[in-house]
């Protein structure tokens, strides 16, 4: 290589090189930004709109259209109407609650169940008849391939006869059930990172083998915990088949209501704009604020 | 990890009675008893044999769950400190097998059935005349020749997704920003982007990319010709879930040597070159993972069909998820449709088999 000096031609091109490179990074980054973000953008400036700006095609608030609170008065969700009684708001609130009971207590459940046998797996050896702890990891991973269509009809008919059908505790049994491979592979992968000799000092100081796990193992693999309940959060949170099949009025969960307003001829735009709005919005916010734990909990097992 | 013998050892004295070991194998015993005897009463109860049983079958749940705590509470009491360890991994094995196991057998003999909801005659068994109106059924072969381009669909999604990790691996400003910006797309749910990308954004008359499209002289139509809206199904389904493979990549990236690609710099190799013939090789590890990943969530693929196309036109966006789904909701031929299911099961099971074999073979050759 030619020695680089100011103004020199060599010097010269090494700028033009470098410069064209950065253009091209930022270029691509902020296409693939706009990308990602218009839809979200979109959604949240529609359920401001009136029907002629969606019509007119208006995009920028105070600049080609004023924001109008109409999408949200169809939810009940207004300044002008949060003080008053609102059925539709109702509705729409018992809905995000049953979501946010199933989807936190799905992925606790899951979580607790998952850390407890990936902590087993990856400390002592077992043997249940022919299967060894490799065959006991496979076999709850093995759960991540198999389809929710297959499990759809036997819950269906299991929970008419166990009188669980329309009832969150059905739809917290089964979500735990399908996060829960993906605990265990992210939870695995954090204990094994913990030095054993940790334990070995508790149980020299007298803790039994339970004590240490929860007196010592449980802080430190805490952050990995937050990491695949996030993780699990998001899956409960946005599961639309298992929903869709088994509940009917009393446990419907969020995305139902927005798939069946969907449904319906001549779609309203602000109000539909509005409810997908307040569907994602709990999850951005989770995106924005621990965005760290989420990119954690998958970057686990991703790298041995 | 080793595999004799176990990483963190424990030598206890473990003296157990005679008599707390009876204690523990009667608790079982005893639930297990009270579990098939409530069973079978509400069997005969429902089969009009006897009056005695309850309305649902709920109390038989509760004996079971009885059950399955004895057992884990007698590991302790029989086996004392070995119990213990046993008991780190026995409630979610049991949680799993008894979600999952037993339904699966029950699909099993629904599949052979002819079972419709609306029938009252409840399941009958058909013998193979479901596995024969299989064979026959055109629209379930069209939905899994459309599961293979949807797998196939991939490949492009991985190109996509390497290439941001790269870009996010670069030497960039507000790296934290485009990490959340391109992370949001994963914490859509598929119901709603269906709404916002399917049905308002590509909305003929007044979506934004119908504008666009008319603006270029084109007539917009998204869902109207069998190529173009499996496309537009790809597109949605990528867009929700390139994120997911990008993190997988970005972390892969950021775990690698730094030393190695340094020596190849100062080997004189120009960015692409170290790319081919590093960064690439060290990566694909990591690349199987998150390509085997994807596609099982590939597999599982329905939500945006259900609510964009519902399969059409003319069934040429259909997976089978969303086929399976329709033959339930709409026709409730729930016999028909679980065989359907167990098939799907039963290809993908193969097919993951050997995706993993051909991975394993494909890795242990020396590059």
């Amino acid at each position: 290589m030619s020695a680089v000096f100011k103004d020199h031609e060599a010097d010269r091109k090494v700028r033009v090189k470098w410069w064209t490179s950065r253009i091209a990074i930022y270029t691509a980054l902020i296409t693939w930004a706009i990308i990602c973000f218009f839809p979200i953008f979109w959604t949240l400036t529609t359920s401001f709109k009136l029907a002629p700006d969606v019509m007119k095609g208006n995009m920028i608030p105070w600049w080609d259209f004023t924001p109008k609170w109409k999408g949200w008065e169809s939810l009940g969700l207004s300044p002008r109407l949060i003080g008053e009684v609102s059925t539709v708001r109702e509705e729409f609130l018992k809905r995000f609650w049953n979501s946010a009971i199933v989807a936190v207590s799905a992925s606790t459940l899951a979580v607790i169940l998952g850390s407890l046998a990936a902590y087993g797996l990856s400390r002592f050896n077992y043997r249940f008849g022919f299967m060894r702890n490799s065959d006991i990891s496979f076999f709850f991973l093995s759960q991540m391939i198999l389809p929710p269509v297959v499990l759809a009809l036997p819950f269906l008919v299991l929970y008419k006869s166990l009188d669980l059908l329309d009832s969150r505790i059905g739809l917290i049994l089964l979500y735990t059930l399908m996060v829960l491979p993906i605990v265990i592979w992210i939870m695995r992968d954090q204990f094994q990172g913990i030095p054993v000799e940790l334990e070995e000092a508790a149980l020299v100081d007298g803790l039994g083998i339970w004590g240490a796990f929860i007196q010592i193992v449980l802080p430190i693999a805490l952050p990995g915990m937050v990491a695949a309940f996030i993780l699990s959060l998001v899956l409960c949170w946005n599961e639309y088949f298992f929903a869709a099949l088994l509940t009917a009025t009393d446990a419907k969960t969020l995305p139902v209501m927005v798939a069946s307003q969907t449904g319906s001829q001549g779609i309203n735009w602000w109000s539909m704009a509005a409810l997908s709005s307040a569907a994602i919005m709990p999850l951005v916010i989770v995106a924005v604020f621990l965005e760290k734990y989420i990119i954690k909990g998958m970057a686990a097992g991703a790298v041995k | 990890m080793s595999t004799e013998g176990d990483l963190l050892h424990t030598v206890t004295a473990d003296d157990i009675s005679d008599r707390r070991r009876a204690t523990g194998r009667a608790l079982v015993w005893g639930s297990a008893a009270l579990f098939f005897g409530l069973a079978l009463m509400q069997f005969a109860h429902d089969t009009d044999r006897t009056t005695l049983g309850f309305d649902t079958w709920r109390p038989v749940l509760f004996a079971y769950l009885l059950w399955a705590t004895a057992l884990c509470a007698a590991q302790v009491i029989v086996n004392g400190e070995k119990g213990k360890r046993t008991l780190f991994v026995l409630p979610a094995a049991l949680f799993v097998i008894s979600l999952v196991v037993f339904p699966l057998l029950f699909a099993l003999y629904i599949s052979f059935t002819d079972w419709n909801l609306a029938s009252l005659n409840g399941p009958q068994p058909n013998g193979w005349d479901n596995m024969r109106q299989m064979w026959s059924d055109a629209f379930y072969w069209n939905a899994l020749k459309n599961m293979v381009y949807y797998v196939l669909a991939v490949t492009v999604e991985y190109v996509i997704a390497f290439g941001l990790a790269l870009l996010l691996n670069a030497q960039i400003r507000a790296r934290k920003f485009f990490r959340v910006v391109f992370l949001l797309p994963l914490m859509l749910s598929p119901v709603a982007v269906s709404w916002m990308v399917g049905k308002s954004m590509l909305e003929v008359r007044f979506g934004p990319v119908s504008r666009i499209v008319r603006e270029m002289g084109f007539e917009p139509s998204f869902f109207g010709t069998p190529e173009i809206a499996r496309f537009m199904i790809m597109a949605m389904d990528a867009w929700t879930f390139i994120p997911f493979m990008m993190i997988m990549l970005l972390a892969g990236l950021q775990a690698l040597p730094r030393e190695v690609i340094e020596a190849s710099k100062v080997d004189g190799a120009t960015g692409w070159q170290s790319f081919k013939e590093v960064i690439f090789p060290l990566m694909l590890p990591v690349s199987v993972t998150a390509i085997v990943i994807r596609i099982i969530f590939k597999l599982k693929l329905a939500d945006i069909i259900i609510n964009v196309t519902s399969g059409g036109p003319g069934g040429a966006t259909d997976s089978v998820t969303s086929f399976i789904f329709r033959e339930y909701r709409d026709r409730s031929n729930v016999g028909y449709g679980t065989l359907l299911a167990m098939v799907y099961l039963v290809l993908i099971v193969i097919f993951i088999t050997l995706l993993l074999k051909l991975v394993s073979r494909f890795m242990e050759r020396p590059a």
